[in-house]
């Protein structure tokens, strides 16, 4: 399918609300990290969207490329990096000049492609993570951590850097599957007890709070017995599946810029409502 | 020798040497090496009292206080460099009885051995420590999680096997619960989480009949069959049949 015509001039049109930045209530950003377990269900459309989302609120938002094996934040945004937490990590450049505006009225701090080295957590690795989170933490309110796919020892030392986990989800018994065993790991792992959800490409109504209650009910009879306090998921919405979605992405535009107004687009701005709820 | 002036102005002085050597001579130590008063004599007391001050009198095991610094350490390590740890919550079983029973200095005998036992069957990279009346834990850096279940069962089966003697006619067998959790990798946690998150496989192991050993559940990310068919509403047909 092609472009509907007008679908550009939508994206000139909207305001760009940047909005400015509320005083903040807490000295230090929000950390959400947003993983998945399988890859290519719309971690990073929801990331950068829920961004975007977040800004519209006032809230100064950054999202960091925490897939340092295979990122694709740039892709997403249609952004050419010059400059990547490879050259900050290898002291090339300094955090500030890394970190771009992006097209949703948001920050982001990319990883770039093929910074394959650091597909294996190392300590070097780790400790420079953490020096680059400690560093914007006091700037933003939120700051969102696109993790990659899979369970690896990155992905779990990038979530346990959050104050919260969010885990995208769609109803395909595959991602169901890995999301399960993404919430087990964090659980055992790292005590989480209170794990955020949002079920993306959704095709009925009530289709996310389904595959709620069916994770929920296989942590409460497999995984919580065996905890101190049991994990609770927490459904911040549903996302529909919807052909602008698709288009959005081969587009290289943000769904919340190109096209607010389509069902997805609306989904995602009531995850980013509940979430600051 | 004659006392050199440096020796009576420390013995006379403020830094009650007297009762320092008292308690060193009390705790079983050779009294400090070296000319009184020199500097290297000063350096063996230091050393000795150091000693004293982190074991426990009873056992001769680590106390609590050199346990929490080893702890402290640990947790260092496995943050760093992400290698696995093991803690071990041990407790044992009935002991209170024991002391009713058979009075403390049989108690006392009891916790002598426990703690020989345990010593005996860790490596010596391990810390074995008495933290409380009754209560030891066992450190145990770079133990891989698929080890960690014999690891502590071995422990287990090793106190249970050792039969301790109160008289020469009388002998007693006593067994001990274990409760045991890693430290999370690469994460900075607390000395005092790591040890909440032992005790409460401790209390699970003492709720679930004692002499025995609970871990926390490690990392395991495979999905079984039966979580799968949970998962996707499979659990229907099943009720059918």
């Amino acid at each position: 399918m092609s472009a509907a015509p007008g679908r550009s001039s939508t994206a000139r049109t909207a305001p760009k609300p940047r909005a400015a930045a509320k005083a903040p209530a807490a000295s230090r950003a929000r950390i959400t990290a947003v993983t998945s377990g399988k890859g290519g269900v719309g971690k990073t459309f929801v990331s950068c969207n829920l961004a975007a989302a977040l800004a519209r609120q006032g809230r100064r938002v950054l999202v960091l490329d925490a897939d340092l094996g295979l990122a694709n934040l740039d892709v997403m945004l249609n952004l050419a990096p010059k400059i990547t937490l490879h050259d900050v990590f290898t002291g090339k450049s300094t955090l500030r000049d890394a970190i771009l505006p992006a097209p949703g009225g948001f920050d982001a701090l990319l990883a770039g492609s093929g910074m394959v080295e650091y597909s294996r957590m190392t300590p070097e690795v780790r400790e420079q993570l953490l020096a680059v989170i400690a560093q914007v933490a006091p700037r933003y309110d939120h700051v969102i951590l696109d993790t990659g796919a899979g369970i690896s020892d990155v992905v779990l030392y990038a979530v346990s850097l959050a104050d919260e986990v969010l885990v995208v989800a769609t109803p395909e018994p595959t991602s169901m599957t890995d999301a399960y065993a993404t919430i087990k790991v964090l659980a055992s792992t790292q005590s989480r007890n209170r794990v955020l959800l949002v079920v993306n490409q959704t095709r009925r109504q009530g289709e996310g709070r389904a595959v709620a209650a069916q994770l929920q009910q296989v942590v409460d009879r497999f995984v919580n017995p065996a905890l101190a306090a049991p994990v609770r998921l927490e459904l911040l919405g549903q996302v529909p599946l919807d052909i602008a979605v698709r288009d959005s992405v081969a587009h290289r535009q943000l769904l919340l810029e190109s096209l607010p107004g389509c069902a997805a687009a609306q989904a995602v701005a009531a995850v980013a409502a509940r979430l600051l709820d | 020798m004659a006392r050199s002036p440096t020796t009576t102005r420390f013995a006379a002085g403020s830094l009650k040497l007297d009762q320092a050597l008292q308690l060193l001579r009390q705790a079983g130590h050779e009294p400090p090496a070296g000319e009184p008063g020199s500097a290297a004599w000063l350096q063996s007391l230091v050393d000795s009292l150091v000693d004293v001050s982190s074991r426990d009198a009873l056992t001769g095991l680590a106390n609590r206080r050199s346990f929490e610094l080893a702890l402290a350490r640990e947790i260092d390590r496995v943050a760093r460099a992400g290698e696995p740890a093991l803690l071990l919550a041990l407790d044992i079983d009935h002991f209170k009885k024991v002391n009713d029973t058979y009075g403390h200095a049989s108690g006392d005998l009891v916790l002598k051995a426990v703690a020989k036992a345990l010593l005996e069957c860790v490596r010596p990279m391990d810390l074995v420590a008495r933290v409380g009346g009754e209560e030891f834990a066992i450190v145990m850096p770079n133990c891989a999680p698929a080890f960690g279940q014999a690891v502590a069962e071995r422990v287990r089966r090793r106190v249970e096997a050792m039969p301790v003697a109160l008289t020469r006619s009388r002998q007693l067998q006593v067994s001990v619960s274990i409760g045991g959790a890693f430290a999370p990798q690469w994460v900075r946690s607390s000395p005092a989480l790591w040890i909440e998150r032992a005790d409460q496989q401790l209390y699970r192991a003492k709720a679930e009949g004692r002499n025995r050993v609970c871990l926390e559940p490690s990392a395991v990310s495979v999905v079984s069959a039966e979580e799968k068919a949970l998962l996707f509403g499979i659990s229907q047909l099943q009720d059918i049949e």
